[in-house]
């Protein structure tokens, strides 16, 4: 909301400076957004007065200026068709910047002619629209006055945020108020006097609702004016209303534009002789129409209050009113409607309608209900002072509604809740200034202004003492600590996360955060759709339609990232998010998720002969390394292919710590979903979910286990089998070490051969075994007899054979 | 005995002109190997006198030590001059580049959310978290929202399709909604940090539609806006690792705290006068919002079945990528969910770079 200098000191008299008043509105609670000052902003111009004007030796249209300035007389070219000797100008000199052209002044040749400055016009100033000619000062004005002096208004406008709670302050009189109970001065707005109506009201007005809705509007006042005379109004309501950023219309309208910034009062007038029988508040039918006042045909349903006559809605009651009904030039006689709309059944109108007006902004809010009459009484004097015209008597329907509000308060409330010591006179003091009647019973008995719905208990007056007392005398108070040393504070799912972001980063892949949303067709290669609509996992409103649904997966969101690096010229990257995946809309429906992707580029390196493409097993090796940093006991895990659907069905698996207990799945992502997704593969994944690695329940004994290091040599022994091409290596490495479990420590395989030795549909698998002996050095017979139980075992779960 | 001085003299000249190890072993089989003319002549000592043998012994003895001696340091020497050559032949260009390593970055994010539980853990806070999926009771109504007031407006919720009872659920708007899960599944007293995904709908330079917040609560018997203040200043001046900062509390107005306020820190611009210089927090004439705080609401309190008369407290809440964004002089906000290579990079920290009060939160 925003209001001038000037405006205000007609609610406060204050010798406070422009500053003392920004800080100390900031300091109690209005926020000052800016502060423009026509002074600071047009400090760079100054009067200068011209001293010669002759015609540009090549340019018809320029003129050669002598110009006498702060600077002393300088030439300058002009363009203007009024630059002539004796008027006073705007001067911008060298290196000033002027707003309304966007451009900071050089010295210039114009057609070969030295010009050092401008003459400005009111658009350039931006004082105005008008680019004519260049603005005339007064004769009056000095040569080196400040600009500001002499044209335009010289009077800053202060912008400040109203907060929901503070309806008060949304007019002038209550931004006031606060500043005079801050000691900055004197509330001295005036009391709107009664005027005498001179005969009864030929205009009636009625409320027309059932008991259920009646407060719907409760009280519904208004005057007739007979004799006005509508027209422009004077220059100083004019200047206000612009200022704050309204355009005049004519003096009727600007009078409730006026009180509805002064006060806080939004009104309405209507050419009385346009209205038909009783004006009257009721609720819309469903379908009714209108015009309102913003040339827009507004459609009002049976939860909406309109204002009416005989003929039809006018407007919606406490938001716009009605075209057919406005004011204008020829109006004479006028009824001045000022009413009480609930702020509820206002704001659904508002928001169903998406009107926003400064009337509509106050009533959802809470206008003062003790103002409805005071406001009728101020709106009749200013149309009597500037339009003329005899009142009628006030009419009201319904019944101003009561408004009483009293707070039990202890005094002792401030100390308890923000630690400022303030003493009863000065709550006391705080109190009364901001309105509240204080009555000294114990606890206090402290009545709420009617202007202040926002106050309900007493930690309200506690906030009204504490933000007028200032919270710079708040004490700096230490939380003492329970213990000496705090204990660990991170619960087992969130460290698990840690864990695994600083696993995964120091694999290489990089931390990327994406939105929980995603595409509703990328969502779909990950899960069925109508299984997420039943999941309640589509967004009734999102932010575009291509982040319509919460992701199922981590992966879509970091396919894409990794695609548009991709297009970007970065094609080896590998990136992470451990982040929320959804899977209903319940609480625990919401699942801690780490994935990866990566893009392997064939690395060109001078030490690179060439590239095996090991893709899918970084992607294991990727959720191997999540899993153990996240405390998954990787020792235990089986390898299960193939993975989820989205995978390659042959070059992806689950990592599981048996059937139905999968926790990671890893792989070659689908070349149909890259596809689908446009793209460019192959690209490896993972996908972990963290919430169900078993909780690794932390170890209360700290000591770790005797080092079970044996000082006798391990022996290494190569077996080369050949078995079925489709035997999981998994199983037979398992074999193998089932051969001894006490003495084989190692099974390493280190080569996979098909090919020419091997017979078709056979693989030979190799693998070394460590064998680490504990007690004594082995025997060639004991080596033999392990070597012989290794081979049986492998054969019997894989029918694996020697290779010979 | 003359003939062993000169055998000695003959087989140390040979043993000096020996070029190689070969030759030099061939020397040593001739003198010392089993039938070498060294141990021939050992092996006569067998058949000599007792006082033959007295003289002839040390001497064969001495004969064969200093032999052996000889080989062995000339074997040295063979080996030393070999390796010599063979060095000579393996040298690599030491100014070839290295392999680069691809290198992986924690996102600042999840840094500074780190550096800020570091900061309130060593302050006595635990953890909590919920769901980024919620409904109306625990994100507007039980934090005080009237129904249908403008507050709620403020918020920009998203909401997800109305289920049959015509109820909706919607992305929390703020963290708050686990100040409400908290008091009521635990009694006082409580301090916690909630950090967390938050979403309001709404994007623009400024604005993403996903944001983190960490929130704070405390709620015990005695604790009052002097802790709040003295406790967020503490966590300022420790989070950007300044000697001091000073702040400013200015009144505000949120639903569920009472009264309310907003912390500014004090900051100025520096090495360049155009106001886009470097921004130093801490000290300057300039004042920065950086959080929202206040008094838990009476109504909050009863709301969590807590007397407002017994426990009191305080809350706030945080943006973490703002927060982010002043510390690190990140500039836009969007860029931190762009997963762009460059800007994880450049933005992103060290996987080793866990932060810890002892060693100072960053480098």
């Amino acid at each position: 909301m925003k209001f001038t200098l000037s405006w205000l000191k007609e609610h406060l008299e204050t010798e406070a400076s422009l500053d003392e008043i920004v800080e100390t509105m900031v300091a109690v609670g209005l926020e000052v957004e800016s502060v423009d000052s026509p002074a600071d902003r047009l400090a760079a111009f100054t009067i200068g007065e011209v001293l010669e004007a002759e015609k540009h030796p090549d340019a018809d249209k320029l003129k050669l200026c002598k110009v006498a300035t702060k600077d002393g007389a300088m030439q300058i070219v002009c363009g203007a068709p009024n630059a002539r000797v004796g008027i006073k100008i705007a001067y911008a000199p060298v290196g000033a910047y002027v707003p309304g052209i966007d451009v900071t002044l050089k010295k210039a040749k114009i057609r070969g002619v030295e010009s050092f400055g401008m003459m400005c016009s009111v658009r350039e100033l931006e004082l105005g629209d008008d680019h004519d000619g260049i603005v005339e000062a007064p004769a009056e004005a000095k040569v080196g006055d400040p600009v500001a002096d002499w044209l335009g208004t010289n009077d800053p406008v202060i912008d400040f945020e109203v907060t929901p709670n503070r309806p008060d302050t949304n007019g002038i009189d209550g931004v006031a108020r606060d500043l005079a109970a801050a000691g900055l001065g004197k509330l001295i707005t005036p009391t709107p006097k009664s005027i005498k109506g001179a005969f009864e009201s030929p205009q009636k007005v009625e409320l027309r609702f059932s008991d259920e809705t009646k407060d719907a509007c409760p009280a519904f006042a208004g005057r007739y004016i007979r004799g006005v005379k509508n027209g422009p109004s004077p220059q100083w309501l004019q200047d206000r209303l612009r200022a704050i950023g309204l355009r005049p219309i004519s003096a009727l309208v600007d009078i409730t534009n006026f009180v509805t910034y002064d006060r806080a009062r939004p009104l309405h007038v209507y050419d009385a002789d346009k209205l038909k029988g009783v004006l009257h508040a009721r609720l819309a039918e469903k379908g009714e129409k209108f015009l309102a006042l913003d040339g827009k045909e507004y459609e009002a349903d049976e939860t909406m209050t309109v204002i009416a006559d005989d003929n039809d809605a006018e407007g919606f009651g406490g938001i716009i009113g009605g075209e057919e009904t406005g004011c204008s030039e020829d109006t004479v006689n006028v009824f001045v409607e000022c009413a009480y709309f609930d702020p509820l059944r206002t704001a659904k109108t508002g928001r169903k309608t998406g009107l926003t007006t400064d009337a509509r902004y106050r009533f959802e809010r809470g206008v003062d209900p003790n103002f409805i009459l005071p406001g009728i009484e101020m709106a009749t004097q200013m149309v009597l002072d500037l339009c003329g015209g005899e009142p009628s008597e006030v009419e009201l329907a319904g019944a101003v509604p009561a408004f009483e509000k009293t707070v039990l308060y202890p005094t002792t409330e401030v100390l308890r809740i923000t630690g400022m010591d303030v003493k009863p006179e000065g709550q006391e003091r705080i109190l009364t200034a901001l309105g509240f009647e204080v009555r000294k019973s114990d606890p206090w008995q402290v009545d709420v202004p009617s202007w202040r719905p926002d106050i309900e208990g007493k930690a309200d007056i506690v906030e009204e003492v504490s933000r007028i007392v200032g919270f710079d005398h708040l004490p700096t108070a230490t939380l003492p600590l329970t213990n000496a040393v705090e204990a660990p504070k991170l619960t087992p799912a969130q460290e698990r996360r840690g864990r695994a972001r600083r696993a995964l980063a120091a694999r290489g892949l990089m931390e990327a955060i994406t939105w929980s949303f995603t595409d509703e067709k990328y969502a779909a290669l990950f899960r069925n759709l109508d299984e997420m609509k039943a999941a309640g996992l589509y967004l009734a409103n999102p932010i575009a339609s291509d982040l319509g649904v919460m992701r199922p997966s981590v992966l879509p969101n970091l396919l894409a990232a990794l695609q548009r690096n991709a297009d970007r010229g970065r094609t080896d990257l590998a990136l992470f998010e451990v982040a929320p995946t959804y899977e209903s809309d319940q609480p625990d429906g919401h699942k801690d998720t780490a994935g990866g992707v990566r893009r392997i580029d064939a690395q060109r390196h001078w030490s690179t002969a060439s590239h095996t493409d090991d893709g899918v097993f970084r992607a294991k090796a990727d959720a191997l390394a999540a899993l153990e940093a996240a405390g998954a006991p990787v020792a235990n895990f089986q390898s299960a292919s193939p993975g989820p659907e989205y995978f390659h069905p042959g070059r992806s698996g689950y990592l599981q710590l048996g059937p139905g207990k999968k926790l990671a799945a890893f792989g070659e992502i689908h070349p149909r979903v890259l596809k689908a997704m446009d793209v460019d593969g192959p690209v490896y994944g993972f996908e972990i979910a963290l919430d169900d690695i078993p909780a690794g329940r932390k170890k209360n004994v700290k000591t770790k286990p005797a080092l079970n290091a044996s000082d006798l040599l391990s022996v290494k022994r190569d077996f080369a089998f050949v078995c079925d091409a489709d035997v999981e290596a998994e199983a037979l490495i398992k074999a193998v070490r089932a051969g001894d479990k006490a003495l084989i420590t190692d099974v390493a395989l280190f080569d996979i051969y098909q090919g020419k030795g091997v017979p078709d549909g056979k693989k030979s698998l190799a693998v070394e075994v460590t064998l680490q002996p504990r007690d004594k050095t082995l025997t060639d017979e004991e080596i033999e007899t392990v070597s012989k139980r290794i081979l049986a075992q492998a054969e019997k779960a894989t029918g694996a054979q020697l290779r010979h | 005995m003359s003939d062993l001085g000169s055998l000695e003299t003959d087989l140390l000249a040979k043993i000096e002109g020996a070029g190689d190890a070969g030759v030099l072993e061939e020397i040593r089989v001739a003198a010392l190997g089993k039938k070498g003319v060294v141990s021939e002549r050992m092996k006569t000592l067998g058949k000599m006198s007792p006082e033959e043998r007295k003289e002839m012994g040390p001497a064969l003895n001495g004969l064969k030590t200093r032999i052996g001696e000889a080989i062995e340091a000339k074997k040295s020497a063979l080996d030393e001059t070999a390796l010599d050559a063979r060095l000579a032949t393996e040298k690599v260009d030491v100014t070839l580049p290295v392999r680069a390593e691809q290198k992986g970055k924690i996102h600042p994010v999840t840094q500074v959310t780190e550096e800020i539980v570091a900061i309130f853990s060593a302050m006595g806070f635990d953890v909590a978290e919920g769901p980024d999926i919620e409904d109306d009771f625990y994100n507007f109504t039980a934090l005080n929202f009237p129904e249908d007031h403008p507050a709620r407006e403020m918020h920009d919720t998203f909401f997800f399709e109305p289920k049959e009872d015509g109820s909706r659920r919607l992305l929390r708007t703020h963290t708050s909604p686990v100040q409400i899960r908290t008091m009521m599944e635990q009694k006082p007293p409580i301090r916690i940090i909630i950090p967390g995904r938050v979403y309001r709908c709404d994007s623009d330079q400024t604005h993403t539609p996903v944001f983190h917040q960490v929130e704070g609560l405390v709620i015990d018997r005695e604790s009052h806006m002097g802790h709040l203040k003295g406790t967020l200043e503490a966590f300022a001046k420790t989070f950007f690792e300044v000697d001091s900062v000073t702040t400013r509390f200015r009144p505000h107005f949120f639903p569920f705290t009472e009264p309310s306020a907003e912390m500014d820190i004090g900051y100025e611009r520096v090495g360049s006068s155009d106001g886009r210089g470097e921004i130093r927090i801490g000290q300057g004439a300039d004042w920065m919002e950086i959080l929202g705080c206040g008094m838990v609401h009476p109504n909050v309190l009863i709301n969590c079945g807590l007397d407002p008369d017994e426990y009191q407290g305080f809350a706030w809440g945080m943006g973490v990528d703002r927060l982010a964004m002043l510390k690190y002089g990140i500039p836009d906000l969007r860029d931190f969910f762009a997963a762009d290579a460059r800007w994880l990079e450049h933005y992103g920290f060290d996987p080793l770079d866990q932060p810890n009060l002892a060693v100072g939160l960053s480098r």
